[in-house]
């Protein structure tokens, strides 16, 4: 039974990997076995360091974390939109916060740097990305919101508002060609933006052995 | 025995680093460290007899000799930055925990430990708050393991502009190897209870970039480890103090330092160091992305830039190999440009997902050739050509550069990085 369960959840895992080719749609979530997580006994049996013989079912050192604190800390934001928190922002506003906070490093009009610069670029269909920039690299609009908020400004990270925030993720898009002038963004509207690259990527499939890739 | 060639003797090239500044064989940025050597004090000349005075006397923390200073290649001051490991200065496998390389993308956070916590929720029964002293009383593991960075390596690739003066430790420094040890993952995991459905975890890390990383369940499950002592001691603050994750065989931005956060998801979060970054543009239009795995690979350690062979004859060629998928099972050395390839003796231990040392015995003889290293490891995986590489993926791809390298000996025993004809 448990041996079972555990090849459940192995080939769930594979078709979530597998679903990251390219014209995919975004990884869904996928079911693993039936019933609470009795693979889990089985793959305690199977890692490469297990546990000692005599452990107990659950040694429960720490302590449980409350919704608040997992609130406080939980600041990831995904393609789907979860994580994304209330506010907007238009690419007019962003104007402003691009001019404020991020032109020094990555120029004024954001293709000239002297960081990483973020607009322009292009990605050939059949060759090689030139500049790796949100308009012709990034898979994900909302990667921008979950970036900014953990890392950006470089010297005060994680000061936007959530406004701001918004704002400056449409001037990004807007200047790109991504969003027209007169967008908005948000907790909706962000996570409905496709980006250029969006099928672009691929599995990994090396796997070892004689077959280089 | 053969006269050491003008400029190179004997005396100098067995002071090392000292010796080749006074050779004259550093020449570029990537060797400050090798300028940094001549400024060694004279009084290495005049030492005193030690046997006719007394030592010194014991001590708290130890130093390394006066004549040896082995250092990181630390090329920018930027807080996203990073330093390489003096592989030509190193011998055995294990990397001296000051040394080990380093990659920050936002410099290296001051955290005291005792009030340090690792939250770890999402798609559990029991999300928990760990602190050090939760996560050490576990049962713990030791494990002897490589980390690399997956953007190691990138000057030796191509079939243009690659450097001919260019060290191992420039080349090749964003590996090191230390002994880890730590709380199994799947350990902590079986704690909280993961819930059905669940497939990935989100790593974050406590510094100013909250550094993050989405890694698959299996891998957690198996041999993933949350590692707080590097080497016997307490883990270093570059290297992620006081806790960080370690996927051993895995790339090296994956395994997140100072880590506080780990949320069990059921899809990828898709952060900007799995999109924008650490992913491998490919030649047909796509790029491949969380190939987390680091393929074999072997770099000849000596001889190589910028020390230069004396004199002609027996030598010993000296090397790392290394496989995120396994064991190394052999490693090919050449010594006339890849026409022939003899196996090198591997020193033991050979463990899984760790370098080896490789070592040939060559008698050179005094002319113009090109040595090379092959790896193979456990699963039949060739280190391959740079041609093969370069075939499979295109000039212009990103990351997990593990193409053979090679060193050539000019007639005058000096050394410089290139593949010759094989290229």
């Amino acid at each position: 039974m448990r041996r079972a369960a555990r090849g459940a959840w192995v080939g769930a895992l594979v078709l979530l990997v597998a679903g990251c080719g390219p014209g995919e749609a975004e990884p869904e979530a996928t079911t693993a076995s039936s019933g609470g997580a009795p693979y889990l006994d089985d793959v305690a049996a199977r890692p490469t360091h297990p546990l000692p013989e005599g452990a107990p079912t659950r040694f429960a050192f720490g302590r449980s974390a409350g919704e608040e604190r997992i609130a406080a800390w939980d600041v990831d934001v995904r393609p789907d939109g979860a994580g994304l928190p209330e506010g907007s922002g238009s690419v007019a506003e962003g104007a402003e916060v691009w001019a404020a906070s991020c032109a020094a490093c990555h120029g004024a009009t954001g293709t000239e740097g002297p960081f990483n610069p973020l607009v322009g670029g292009s990605w050939p269909a059949d060759g090689f990305p030139e500049g790796r920039t949100v308009g012709s690299y990034w898979p994900y609009a909302t990667t921008l919101y979950d970036y900014i908020r953990r890392a950006m400004p470089q010297e005060q990270p994680g000061t936007l508002a959530p406004d701001e925030t918004y704002a400056v993720i449409a001037w990004i898009l807007n200047r790109n060609g991504i969003v027209a002038d007169d967008a908005v963004l948000d907790a909706t509207t962000l996570p409905e933006v496709v980006m250029p690259a969006r099928d672009r990527f691929v599995r990994d499939d090396r796997t070892g052995g004689t077959t280089l890739r | 025995m053969a006269t050491p060639p003008e400029g190179l003797s004997r005396r100098a090239w067995l002071a090392t680093a000292s010796g080749a500044v006074a050779a004259g064989l550093v020449k570029t940025q990537f060797d400050a460290v090798k300028l940094d050597a001549a400024t060694l004090p004279a009084s290495q000349e005049t030492v005193v007899d030690p046997t006719e005075v007394p030592g010194r006397i014991v001590s708290e923390v130890g130093q390394r000799a006066p004549g040896e200073r082995p250092v990181r290649l630390v090329r920018s001051t930027e807080i996203s930055s990073s330093s390489r490991t003096p592989l030509q200065d190193l011998d055995g496998i294990l990397t001296p925990s000051d040394l080990h390389f380093e990659r920050h993308h936002a410099g290296i956070p001051d955290i005291v430990a005792e009030e340090h916590e690792l939250l770890v929720h999402g798609m559990v029964d029991h999300p928990t708050v760990f602190r050090m002293a939760d996560l050490k009383r576990y049962p713990a593991v030791s494990r002897i393991c490589f980390i690399e960075c997956s953007g190691n390596g990138g000057a030796g690739y191509g079939d243009t502009d690659i450097p001919t003066e260019i060290t191992p430790q420039a080349l090749d420094g964003l590996l090191s190897t230390s002994e880890w040890v730590g709380v199994p993952l799947s350990t902590l995991l079986r704690e909280v209870g993961v819930r059905e459905g669940a497939s990935w975890l989100l790593a974050e890390g406590r510094d100013a970039a909250m550094l993050a990383r989405s890694v698959p369940l299996e891998k957690a499950l198996d041999d993933a480890l949350l590692v707080y002592a590097q080497n016997g001691e307490a883990i270093r603050p570059e290297q992620g103090y006081p806790v960080r994750l370690l996927l051993p065989g895995w790339e090296g931005n994956a395994q997140v330092k100072w880590l506080r956060r780990l949320e069990i998801t059921d899809r990828p979060t898709m952060t900007r160091e799995e999109t924008s970054r650490y992913t491998d543009p490919l030649s047909d239009g796509t790029a491949r992305q969380f190939s987390f795995t680091m393929d074999a690979k072997s770099l000849i350690t000596f001889p190589a830039y910028p020390y230069a062979l004396p004199d002609r004859g027996w030598w010993e060629i000296r090397g790392q190999a290394w496989t995120g998928r396994g064991r190394i099972t052999g490693v090919d050395v050449s010594t006339d440009g890849g026409r022939s390839w003899a196996p090198a003796r591997i020193q033991g231990p050979v463990l899984s997902k760790c370098p080896v040392r490789f070592r040939h015995l060559w008698e050179w003889d005094g002319r113009e050739t090109v040595i090379l290293s092959r790896a193979t490891d456990e699963t039949g995986y060739v280190q391959p050509t740079t041609r093969e590489l370069l075939a499979a993926r295109g000039e212009r791809t990103s990351y997990h550069w593990n193409n053979i390298r090679g060193w050539k000996v000019a007639a005058d025993g000096s050394v410089t990085f290139g593949l010759g004809e094989l290229l």
